[in-house]
Order: structure tokens, then sequence, then C-alpha cells
């Protein structure tokens, strides 16, 4: 290993600190349900309610006791690091801090209500989903908002899709080209894709901006709509916002806001005053509800009075006497079965009530605090500036993947690797606000060790983690994907 | 901080023109935690407290307190999607094991880590369809009993392509053969059905709806869940290429048509499945080691190419599925899938005897839930059982639809002597 050890006290302090990571391998693994006992049940006609043709013949799964899966599911969760593990600046998916207080909330029962309910009889639910719609107005300078969107590229999709109504509706159907950045998230070009739409890509211009001559070329009677992140994903503002509206809009296109990296504007700007005409919000993101390993998230989309016709079916309304719900006039219909994820959407509003005017705006001065503080103290290159939440660092000569890897060995989550591609190498990092200078400075640390590593050790980490690197290339060529195919091997 | 960063104050950081920033409030007040406690529990404090007898697509069963204690332990809860394996083995395990629990259930070799729900996983299978199918087609059938929310959004899924979504008739609740034999022809790409139906039907003759969707090369899509496929017959065998539903029967208390997209497929198909899958690899020591796997399938890497938008997916709420499953193990569910058959129907019978009702309403097999004829305004009816305490579906004046998933004996007792008060 050739990590430049700092001074005595504090590796001490920092050792210390990564050993509570608890990561270090022990050569164990927690064998599969299916490993620990498989039993079959077979079903006989003599003891079913169904006669045997409707029926299946047998059932083969692990049988085992409840303090067995307790210690099964308690173990796998200690190979698993999280935000309550230690800071986790995956650039572009603001992992910040998920209050406990909003897990009680949501776990209210007074809330678990079926969706075929009579909205006479769910009055609370519906009040709080409509505050929230009216939260979510507020903040992103939006007339009105859908909740039903279950993740961010759901609300992408709405977004298309009322775009594509809009354009219908004022007979210009035949707009069938989105303009999307070459840096935007990969969920923007698949989802205009979805909505049958052909991807015009647009690139950046020196200053890792939209580049308004590009994008002047790009524009025509053909636009359905331009796709935007703001700040963008290098984290830098489109300081020609306002010029790039009036163009998409004098070709008659529309703006949309990637909500992706609001947590950066919270109470300072707002899309809707930016001149995007339709937004989503990543509420597991800037609403600090938990990730879940992947999901649940939601992804409400927010949309300017003259988009909000065609909004997907139902929003909620407030009536004469309490709320209701309602199908707007000119509707897409659904894109989810009923209204979303209620279980994400409640712990949202309860984060926005906590926090208030107040903490919203600390929130964003945090984490732009946060964010230059430690670019400031890593070694990397930062190309591009002035950022805001998060930053692209590059790894110069080495490779931004095993910086990563390596990156783990010192008990912190690496940043994004590799994208967006304007920056070679890249290592996407987005703090958030919620640490502590203590813990940028550690991180920050682990940046510096890992730039001082040498190639072997890049290559050969991680070596502090319940597992060493894994092989990929194997995993897709012969591929695995249940413990039926274990058995066949 | 500053002095390290060298700016003179936090507003300084932020380079956002005159013009846009915001200089207003947004008028929401900070509250204490204590105080957004009970403000939120004030404001649900206002549903009403109904024993609920509904479904219709979201199905409500009693979860054991260690689904939650588990899942809830905040490695799970707080982790994002397993970019980092070697930091989140037990993640992908659990997701593995999950997509190993669909595989038995349904026999297709291949299922994924979770879609939103089962209304945008039965939108992915058409698009899966269209991209699979040798020749052209423009047509995907389904039912005339599905779900407005499902069909739906299975039109936003396919406004992209040239595919247009069609009914077929039903009869008696389920498939109607004759007909939709005359319906389908080469240009349809899929057929869709349900076992059971949204009314709670057993369909009786899912092996020639198969054999019919095969027979002109089109995708049988096959909508259920894991309760009843722990029962109903095995998918494979009835030559389904695909499996949607909502997963979240099992793990998900009931949360207000919150869910988890069931997708399962043959192994065939496998570089066109949309959405993540967890597979087995090796670590740099030869140990088993899980990772996410095919993923230039996916957005992130593919782009407009990539073969479905998703990216945050149900990956907690599969967690807690495979929890439920395991606690119930293969007994359990079987146990449980039977139960739904027997107090179903038990309860249709039960109001069948009552004057003014009869259930149920077509003649076949039901499984926990089924829909009932009444003789006065069914929508007034509800209106009086809610009043008792119960709610039920409105179907239309003389439908209601009653299910068991959710409800103790006790409460089914109670029901039963409700709705006699308010029937006649």
């Amino acid at each position: 290993m050739s990590d430049n050890a700092s001074n005595g006290e504090k590796s001490r302090v920092e050792d210390a600190y990564y050993d509570q990571a608890r990561y270090v391998r022990n050569g164990h693994y927690e064998p599969l349900l299916s490993e620990k006992d498989q039993t079959q049940v077979t079903i006989h006609d003599d003891d079913s309610p169904l006669p045997g043709h409707l029926t299946r013949d047998t059932l083969e799964l692990p049988g085992l006791s409840e303090p067995e899966l307790a210690r099964h599911y308690t173990r796998l969760s200690q190979m698993i690091y999280g935000i309550d593990t230690g800071p986790y600046p995956l650039g572009s998916c603001t992992m910040k801090y998920n209050p406990k207080f909003t897990e009680d909330v949501a776990a209210l029962e007074s809330g678990a209500v079926h969706p075929g309910r009579s909205p006479e009889t769910i009055q609370g639910t519906l009040e709080l989903l409509y505050r929230l719609q009216g939260y979510l107005a507020q903040i992103g300078g939006m007339d009105a908002v859908t909740l039903q969107p279950p993740a961010g590229a759901a609300g992408e999709f709405v977004g298309i899709r009322v775009a594509n109504a809009y354009h219908e509706h004022n007979d210009e159907g035949h707009r069938d080209e989105v303009i999307i950045p070459e840096s935007a998230h990969g969920t923007n070009f698949a989802t205009a894709a979805l909505g049958g739409y052909n991807v015009v890509s647009l690139p950046s211009n020196d200053e890792g901006r939209v580049d308004l001559e590009a994008l002047e070329a790009a524009l025509s009677e053909q636009t359905a709509a331009l796709m935007l992140t703001n700040p963008n994903t290098l984290g830098l503002f489109e300081r020609d916002i306002t010029e790039i509206a009036e163009m998409v809009h004098d070709v008659g296109g529309l703006l949309y806001y990637d909500g992706a990296n609001l947590n950066a504007l919270l109470g300072r700007a707002r899309p809707g005053d930016m001149g995007f005409d339709v937004m989503h919000y990543n509420v597991h993101k800037t609403f600090a509800t938990p990730h879940g390993g992947g999901g649940p998230g939601a992804g409400p989309v927010g949309v300017v009075d003259e988009l909000a016709p065609f909004l997907p079916a139902p929003r909620v309304r407030e009536a004469e006497d309490g709320y209701e719900l309602f199908d707007p006039e000119q509707t897409i219909g659904h894109v989810h079965g009923y209204q979303g994820n209620w279980l994400v959407l409640i712990k949202a509003f309860a984060y926005i009530a906590r926090l208030g005017d107040e903490g919203l705006l600390d929130a964003s001065a945090k984490a732009v605090l946060n964010a230059n503080y430690l670019a400031s103290q890593i070694d990397y290159d930062v190309p591009y500036g002035p950022f805001h939440h998060e930053f692209v660092a590059s790894a110069g000569e080495q490779d931004a993947a095993d910086v990563a890897k390596r990156m783990l060995d010192f008990g912190v989550h690496p940043p994004t690797t590799k994208w967006p591609e304007i920056v070679s190498e890249a290592l996407m990092t987005e703090p958030t606000e919620v640490e502590s200078k203590e813990t940028l400075d550690l991180l920050a640390s682990a940046f510096r060790r890992a730039s001082a590593s040498d190639a072997e050790t890049l290559e050969t980490a991680p070596n502090r983690t319940a597992a060493g690197r894994i092989d990929q290339t194997s995993a897709a060529r012969n591929p695995r994907l249940s413990w039926h195919a274990l058995e066949d091997e | 901080m500053l002095e390290a960063i060298g700016a003179d104050s936090v507003d300084d950081l932020f380079d956002i023109p005159e013009g846009v920033w915001f200089d207003d409030e947004f008028g929401i007040p900070a509250r204490s935690e204590r105080e957004t406690r009970a403000l939120i529990r004030k404001t649900l404090e206002k549903n009403d407290t109904l024993v609920e007898l509904l479904g219709r697509g979201h199905y409500g069963y009693y979860v054991p307190s260690l689904v939650d204690h588990l899942a809830d332990r905040s490695e799970y809860l707080t982790s994002y999607t397993q970019y980092q394996p070697e930091t989140s083995q037990g993640f992908l395990q659990a997701l593995f094991e999950y997509q190993s629990l669909l595989v038995e259930l349904t026999g297709l070799e291949i299922a994924n880590c979770s879609m939103y729900d089962a209304a945008t996983a039965l939108g992915e299978a058409a698009t899966l369809a269209e991209r699979v199918r040798e020749t052209s087609g423009h047509r995907v059938l389904v039912p005339d009993t599905i779900l407005e929310g499902r069909r739906s959004t299975l039109e936003n899924y396919v406004s992209g392509t040239d595919l247009e979504v069609e009914t077929y008739p039903t009869w008696e609740g389920t498939v109607d053969l004759v007909d939709l034999e005359r319906q389908i022809d080469e240009d349809v790409v899929m057929l869709y059905a349900e076992n059971p139906t949204v009314s709670g039907a057993i369909e009786p003759n899912l092996s020639e709806v198969g054999s019919l969707a095969s027979s002109s090369d089109a995708l049988f899509v096959l909508g259920s869940d894991p309760i009843a496929l722990s029962l109903l017959q095995r998918p494979v065998d009835v030559g389904a290429d695909v499996v949607v539903g909502d997963a979240s029967v099992l793990g998900l208390p009931t949360s207000y048509g919150m869910g988890l997209g069931l997708f399962a497929t043959r192994e065939s198909y496998l570089r066109q499945v949309p959405g993540r899958l967890v597979g087995v690899s090796e670590d740099d020591q030869d140990r088993r080691a899980f990772t996410l796997t095919l993923q230039t399938r996916e957005q992130h890497i593919r782009r407009e190419r990539a073969t479905s938008n998703i990216c945050t997916n149900q990956a907690w709420v599969a967690l807690r599925t495979a929890m439920h499953a395991a606690m119930l193990g293969p007994d359990g569910l079987v146990d449980l899938a039977k139960r739904d058959v027997v107090r179903a129907e038990s309860l249709a019978e039960r109001l069948d005897e009552l004057d003014g009702i009869t259930a149920p309403v077509d003649d076949r097999r039901h499984f926990r839930e089924f829909v009932a004829q009444v003789e006065d305004s069914a929508r007034a009816i509800a209106r009086a059982l809610e009043e008792r305490g119960y709610a039920v579906h409105v179907l239309d004046d003389d439908h209601i639809q009653c299910c068991i998933s959710g409800v103790t004996e006790a409460e089914i007792d109670g029901f039963v002597a409700a709705i006699g008060e308010v029937a006649r």
C-alpha cells in the first residue's frame, strides 16, 4: 500500500472511523435462503378447495423459522453501506440523511387506506396530498402539481406526455423532436424515446453550459421540448436560462425542468420563474425520503396553468366541503395504477412541513457550501465552475472506477464515476447539506489517499469490504439470475 | 469553511443571475418534530376508520412484524442502487432471493428486481412485445374488464409506438374463447389476461388462451400476484411469456395504491428485459458475489436505446415482499391462497342467502373477491355500510364487489350482519 498516511493523531481518528464501517471481510458469506432450506409442498386435490386443473402441482421454497429469518436479514443488512453508515456523496442522487420521524408518520394506521375508498371517508389523506401539491407548486414556482408519478423517470414521462398532448391540442402534433444536452441524465433520453420522440443531442460550450449557437441550430418547428437540468450535471447554473427559455418558446416548444438538482436552489430560485413550463421533483432526493436500496421514490410533476388541463387523472382539489378527486379536462390519463407512492409522498410532506421556509433555505445554503468546501480540500482537478451543490472532479491519469473502489476501503461511499463524460475520468461528488466539517474532512482525506495510491493498489481495491472486486464481465457473460440457475450448474 | 473556499459569504457561492433570484417566501412555517408529527396524525385522524372489503387490484394483507422491524433497519432504508456491489452485498442478495421467489412462482426463468406497479409492468410488457416480435404488428388485446388505471397506463406506455390497445369480451367474468379466437390474428403483438381477474374470477381456460396467443405469434402476458400464484396454475404451464402484477400483496399493508411491479419472463428475452437484474459473479478471490448485471440494457448506459426509462424502482418493497414470503414459507403461502378461495366463496354464499343480494354474479370459482348484485341502489347500500363501519366497491347501480384479503373472520361476520340490515 502506498498511502501517504497523514499525521498520527488524525490517522488514528480516521482508522477508528473506518473500522466503524464494519466492512472488514471475514471470509464468510451469509448463505442463500435456499441453501438453508428447501421445502416442497404438493397441492393435493383432496385438501384443496379448487380442482386440480385450476391449480399448480407443487411449490418449493425455503421454510425457515422467524429467528432464523431475523438473523438472515440482520446479517445481510450488515453487508450494506447506507447513509446511516457514513457519508454517501453520490453525485446527482442527493443522498441526504433521512429523518427518522418520517418513518413514524408513514406507519400511522390511519393513513393505511385503500384507493377504492370513497373520498368522503379519507379526507385526511386527501388533505395531506392537497397540501403537498401546494408546497411543491410554491417551491417550484409552478401553478399545478400531480403527485402520481412513482419516480423521477416516471415524472419525466408525464412531462413528455403532457407536452405531446399540449401540442396535439394546438394542432401541432408534427413536433417530433426533444432536445437534450449531452451531459443530461440517461433517463431524459430514454424517456423521450419512450414517448416516441427523436432525440436531438446538444453539445456543451467550453464553459460546460448550453451552447446557445448549437441550441439555435437545433431549435425548429419540429421541437416539442428542451429538457434541462439546472444547475446542470456539472453543478453549474445555466446563466442564460432566461434567453434559453425565450428561444425555446419562440419556436413554440416547451421547456422541461429535470428536478434532480433542485436541492441547490431551494428557496433561492424557482424553475417557474426561470421560464420552465413543466418540471418534475425527485422527492427522494430533494425532500429526504429514503432511497431504499434503489426505490421507491416519487416524481411529482408541476406545470404552468396552460398545461394543467393535461395532467394525469385524478388530482386532488379543495371542494366546498373538504377535498375531492377530479379528472383534469384533457387529461393524459394514468401513468400508475392508482396515485403513486403514498408512503414516499407522506414522508416528503413531513420533511417540508418540518423544515419550513427557513429550513429549506438553510438546506440549499449548506449543500452548496459543503460541495465547495470539499472540492477545496481534494487533490483532483475540478475543471468546471462555479459549481453549486455538486462538483465533477477529474481523476486525471487514474481510472475513476478504481478510485471509487479504493475509497470504499476508507469507509466512505465514493462519488458517481465516469459521468458526465465531458470530464475525463469523472468523479461526480455531492456531499449534501447534512455532513459536518469533520465528515467532509474525512471524505477529503479518502479522496487524497486514493489520489496518492499507486496503480497496483487501485486495481486491487477494495480490500476491506465484504466482497473483493467483483467481476462484472463474468456476471453478464454467464447470467445466473436466480437460485434455480445456480442449482443447474 | 468559507475561508478555505476563498469566499466572503455563502450567498457569493450562488451563481444565479439577478433576474431569476427568488426574493419572496413560500410561507411554510418551520415546525418542531413533535409539532409535525402531531399535524400529520391529527390530519390523518380525519379519515374514517372502516373495515375495508376492498380489492380490485390493491390488496391489504396482514404483514408480520418481522417485515417492519427488519426492513426498517437503516442499512436497507438509507442505501441507494447497488452501483458499488462490494459494499451492497446484503441488498443484492435479498433482491436475488426476491427474483428467485418469482422464478419459482411463475416457472419462467427470469424476474427483474422490480417495476413500479402492476400497471407500469403491463406497459413495459407491451413495449417488450413490440421489441421482440419478429414480424411487425399493431394490436394489443386486453380484457374488457381491465381496470381503467391499468388500461390508461398501458396506453401511455405504447403512445410512442405503433401499437393500439383494444379490448376483447369476457363471458361470466373470464375470457370468452369464441370471441377471442374471432378477434385474434397475426397483427396481434400481445394478448393480456388476468388470473384471477379483477373481479376475483379464476380463469378456467388459461391453457387455451395461451394456445390462441401462440398460434398468432402474440406474446402471452399474464397478470397475477405472488399469493394467487402460490395456488393457481403455474404461468409457464399455460404458455405465459411474461407475468406482470402487483407483488406487494406480500410485504406492504394497504398503502393507498402504492405497489410493486412484478415482471418475469422467458430467458430468450433476457437482453430486452426492462429494469434492474441482480446476478451472481465472483470476487477477486473467486468467492460468490452478487452484482447488478446486464446494465447495458439500461438508461444510464444505453440512453435513448435503453429497454426502459426506469431508474429508481421499488427495491425496498421487493425486499419486504421477499421477507413476507420467507416468513410464510411454501406451506404458509399455499394455505393463505387456499384461505382466499374458501373465505371469498363462503362470504359469497352467505350474502347469496340474504334477501336482495345475489352472489357471485358469475359462474366461476373465486379468489379473495367477487361481484354481488343488489336489488336496491348499490350506492345507497355502500353509504349505509360506511355508516356501519364497512367499505365495499360500488361498480354501478346494481353491483358491489367484496374482498376478504385483509379482514378477519369476526369482521366478516360483522359485515354479513350489517349488509343484511341495509340490503333488503
